[in-house]
């Protein structure tokens, strides 16, 4: 045999299945793989662009709440959050929006007419009419949603940002 | 190097003499016929291995099975592939067994001294069907609900014990929450756990007896 090329029929299965079993593998451990690992590979932005109501019901000089809900779809569970925020319109021309929701532990402040101020239920932070911390726990200001208006509706774009993340 | 490794491993292993006792057997000239033992280890390999990979997405809630199972074969990369396999693997799998099976029964390799062998098959065949009636309510769909509540049904009707065993079944008296998540574990970790051993038993069995042959003109 050691002078003959020819490869014994033992010889040739054991390298046949060999071979055969490790192409199978690979046809089937890429495909494995990928379902292990596809919830990792998926993006979801969640940004869109959310009318909240007409310009005009908003009043300038004091900020007014608004409120929408968003669906999120986790595998096959659909979760609906809500988000609130306020309209503050200091002139005919002016227009910021701000989230309600406290850069401290995330409560939901309320705009206080008397105090003229935001205040959080949670800790008693204090926010000024454009989101400013007063006073309290809070590390920064409140988050802002970019806005425009479009044929006289508000469309805010979502999710909020924070205050030094406002383009321009 | 990997002699070195090979020689280190096989001093401690002893792998070359476990191949030459359990692999490196004679076998009688056999047919095609003769494969289907090995066809059905195969399978059985092929469902764990796909079963397991299920099991990520899969929840055994009568709220989620079905939403589960959609979104498999729908929102995950190869969902479709991974629960094709395992769903006709399945049907293959109890095909492949039954002729297994009718091939030892015709060629007589039951007889001694197999017949432990023969026994302990017939239990694997019994656990195959397990698993397929077991399998098939997972989906929670239409199909599978009344098939679970029929299958349990006619275990219902036998003499005396016949609505005990419809309750321990079912979980109860309905076709349930409970009887999901029963079948559930029955699936995935009892009869799989049966199978494993018993198909331990069954090739140790094969192995000390080796195949039977077929009679030629001397015998």
């Amino acid at each position: 045999m050691a002078s003959s090329n020819r490869i014994s029929r033992r010889n040739f299965v054991a390298l046949m299945s060999a071979a055969l079993g490790s192409i199978m593998g690979v046809v089937m451990g890429i495909p494995i793989v990928g379902y292990l690992i596809d919830p990792a590979l998926k993006t979801e932005s969640g940004e869109a662009w959310i009318p909240i109501g007409l310009l005009e019901d908003f009043p300038i000089g004091t900020p007014k709440s608004f409120s929408f809900t968003r669906s999120h779809v986790n595998g096959w569970e659909k979760t609906v959050n809500s988000y609130g925020g306020f309209v503050v319109r200091k002139s005919e021309t002016q227009l910021l929006v701000l989230s309600s929701r406290c850069t401290h532990l995330s409560c939901s402040v309320n705009w206080e007419e008397a105090r003229n101020e935001y205040v959080c239920p949670c800790h008693n932070a204090q926010f000024s009419m454009e989101g400013e911390v007063l006073g309290g726990p809070p590390p920064y200001p409140l988050d802002r949603y970019e806005a425009n208006v479009e044929d006289g509706t508000i469309m805010i774009r979502f999710p909020a940002v924070r205050f030094d993340e406002v383009e321009g | 190097m990997w002699k070195n490794i090979y020689d280190w491993l096989d001093e401690r292993l002893g792998l070359q003499s476990l191949y030459e006792n359990l692999l490196d057997r004679p076998e009688p000239h056999g047919t095609w016929w003769n494969t289907l033992g090995s066809a059905s280890l195969f399978l059985f390999v092929m469902q764990a291995l796909t079963g397991i990979f299920l099991t990520v997405y899969y929840t055994p809630s009568p709220d989620h099975a079905y939403d589960s199972i959609q979104y498999i074969m729908n929102g995950v990369a190869f969902g479709w592939l991974i629960r094709g396999m395992h769903h006709w693997g399945a049907t293959l799998m109890v095909l492949v067994v039954f002729i297994h099976m009718l091939r030892v029964f015709f060629s007589a390799s039951y007889k001694y001294p197999r017949e432990l062998t023969w026994m302990v098959g017939v239990m694997l065949f019994l656990l195959t069907l397990g698993m397929g009636f077991t399998g098939y309510l997972l989906p929670f769909n239409q199909r599978s609900y009344w098939a679970t509540v029929v299958g349990t049904n006619i275990a219902g009707v036998v003499p005396g014990v016949g609505p005990f065993i419809l309750k321990a079944l079912r979980g109860g008296t309905d076709v349930s929450a409970l009887t999901l998540s029963r079948f559930f574990s029955a699936h995935i970790w009892m009869l799989p756990a049966a199978l494993a051993g018993l198909i331990g038993a069954h090739l140790y069995l094969i192995m000390r007896h080796g195949e039977s042959a077929y009679p030629d003109a001397d015998d």
